[in-house]
């Protein structure tokens, strides 16, 4: 890796060296060109945030880094190796956990089902143990549950924890997404626009988990997000996407002043 | 008059003057029920994991029991027979993962449903050349499944229970009963019930569409084999046995095609109610043999009431 130096945040937070590292990807759909040549990298412990109007290709960098898109050229670092070509399911099993911006929850179980998926990543019992609720299966489903208990509590969703989620309001359904990417104790947390269609009231409670989850945890954030107030309070340093390029990398005040993004977003033509 | 009696009275009559012979009429429904119940299962566990109707669960009982004969005729001890063909089972399962189903995700449900019949017609083709056509007798006794019968006097009357039919009750329910506790109490049972319902949220919790496909194949060749037991022990082993597996089709109906607990409590009335009205509607007014078409009939009359059958989530179309 070329950079493993962390640095220090405006209000005194140490973070870590790089967790990831985005080489120069681009992704095409047949000709459209979703992402060029976009190089930017994550590191350990800090919030970082992908902004951009619509359209500009942020959803489509998540979804290269969370695996559901493998990149046209490029590569992809994580935890100081190259990544090949992997599955989304791979992906996850590697620490990355994600939320969607449409909510992908199962609707047909219980919040705490839901959550107790979040664990799945942390199998190790085979088949067999587990179709006879024997021995490491059954020390393991007992651990599962301790921890997915830690994570409702935490985020404070214990007295919906057995109703099917099907049945929720929209904020508690994003609230038990993020538990669900929670309870994997990720080491990259991608959260897809997770302020998406909330009031103000909903968006503060998200804004104060997400910060909560950081601090707690200190799990490495990566979040997409359009409204850019939102984003600046929250985030240490910002990518800016436009039209599938890069436009701007650097702490919340460098990315403000910069003059691409003040185009990008008050809409200046482009040439 | 006198046919509304036949209809409304003298059944009911009957019953209760005789309630040994009805114990007996519930006892027989109820073995069937269960078993009806089990091959449901199998049929809502590969739907709620991958939308797909298998088409293929009925010559799978036949294939499984086939196999189990087969060995046996081979030389291979009973119970040994029995472990080799839960390994041609798993097998089969990977074969149909890896050859059928995975080039195929992604396509239409109906395209994964064509799927199945193919395989229906290759296993038809398979098992005949590899067994031969001819009828065979499931090796019951050998597998130390008894065949005595218990005589009980309830009411001063007589009841007769086949010890067979007491096997078939208490092995199909401690199967119904673990695959239940597996659903819904393990890591691989949320898998595959999470699968169902969001295949995009699976895949980003770490949840393998392919390892989950295999073990629920797996799990129906498991009940396709026991099934194949139960049946073959009683009717011989032959290709007749894949309309076992039809019988589950107005289980799913009454059911839901998603329902656990509907493919149970469905099962179980189908198994009993078409008994009772075999024996006390069928062959006194309609000259019997009602059992091959009452429990359709039945589940289209539910179908006219309850479109998304008795426990089937509730069909809302937004506009």
């Amino acid at each position: 890796m070329k950079d493993t130096e962390g640095y220090v945040t405006a209000d005194g937070r140490q973070i870590g060296g790089t967790l990831m590292e985005m080489r120069n990807i681009t992704l095409r759909f047949g000709g459209v060109v979703a992402i060029q040549d976009i190089s930017f990298d994550i590191h350990e412990g800090e919030v970082r945030a992908i902004i951009g109007p619509n359209g500009a290709g942020k959803s489509s960098m998540l979804n290269v880094i969370s695996g559901f898109y493998t990149p046209s050229e490029g590569e992809v670092w994580y935890q100081g190796a190259k990544r090949p070509p992997m599955k989304p399911f791979e992906v996850a099993r590697q620490g990355v956990a994600r939320t969607f911006q449409n909510i992908a929850l199962f609707e047909g179980m219980t919040v705490l089902d839901n959550v107790m998926t979040g664990r799945l990543t942390h199998m190790n019992a085979g088949i067999a143990s587990q179709a006879l609720w024997w021995g490491k299966a059954r020390d393991e489903e007992m651990e599962n549950r301790e921890k997915v208990e830690r994570v409702i509590d935490f985020l404070e969703i214990q007295n919906i924890r057995k109703t099917p989620v099907g049945r929720l309001p929209y904020g508690l359904k994003k609230r038990v997404e993020l538990a669900r990417a929670l309870a994997a104790e990720p080491s990259l947390l991608l959260l897809d626009e997770p302020m998406a269609g909330m009031n103000v009231e909903e968006k503060e409670d998200m804004s104060r988990f997400i910060l909560d989850v950081n601090d707690e945890f200190g799990t490495t954030i990566c979040l997409i997000e359009h409204d850019m107030g939102v984003v600046m309070d929250l985030s240490d340093r910002v990518v800016v996407m436009d039209y599938g390029k890069k436009i701007g990398d650097g702490t919340p005040d460098e990315v403000r002043n910069n003059q691409d993004v003040i185009d990008a977003y008050l809409g200046v033509p482009h040439e | 008059m006198e046919f509304l009696a036949d209809v409304f009275v003298t059944p009911f009559v009957d019953m209760v003057q005789a309630p040994d012979f009805l114990m007996q009429v519930l006892w027989e429904g109820l073995v069937s029920g269960i078993l009806y119940a089990l091959i449901a299962l199998g049929f809502v566990l590969i739907f709620r994991s991958s939308r797909i109707f298998n088409f293929a669960q009925g010559i799978m009982v036949v294939f499984a029991a086939l196999t189990l004969v087969g060995l046996f005729a081979l030389g291979v001890p009973a119970w040994l027979s029995v472990g080799l063909t839960l390994v041609v089972m798993f097998v089969l399962a990977v074969v149909i993962e890896r050859v059928v189903l995975r080039p195929l995700v992604g396509q239409p449900d109906i395209i994964l449903f064509m799927a199945t019949i193919g395989i229906t017609l290759f296993l038809i083709g398979f098992g005949e050349t590899i067994f031969g056509g001819e009828n065979k007798v499931m090796i019951t006794e050998e597998l130390g499944i008894p065949t005595g019968d218990t005589v009980l006097e309830p009411f001063g009357g007589l009841l007769i229970l086949q010890h067979l039919d007491i096997t078939v009750v208490i092995v199909a329910t401690l199967l119904v009963l673990a695959l239940l506790a597996f659903l819904n109490y393990t890591q691989m049972g949320r898998a595959i019930r999470a699968l169902g319902d969001d295949h995009q949220a699976a895949l980003s919790v770490g949840i393998s569409l392919q390892t989950i496909w295999v073990l629920v194949w797996f799990i129906a060749g498991i009940i396709a084999l026991v099934t194949g037991i139960a049946w073959g022990a009683r009717a011989g082993v032959s290709f007749a046995l894949e309309v076992i597996a039809y019988k589950a089709l107005p289980v799913l109906m009454l059911g839901g095609l998603e329902s656990i607990t509907g493919a149970i409590v469905g099962g179980l009335m189908i198994g009993i109610l078409e008994k009772l009205f075999e024996i006390y509607w069928g062959q006194p007014l309609l000259g019997g043999n009602t059992e091959t078409w009452f429990a359709f009939v039945l589940a289209l009359i539910v179908l006219l009431f309850r479109p998304q059958g008795l426990f089937g989530e509730r069909i809302i179309e937004r506009v």
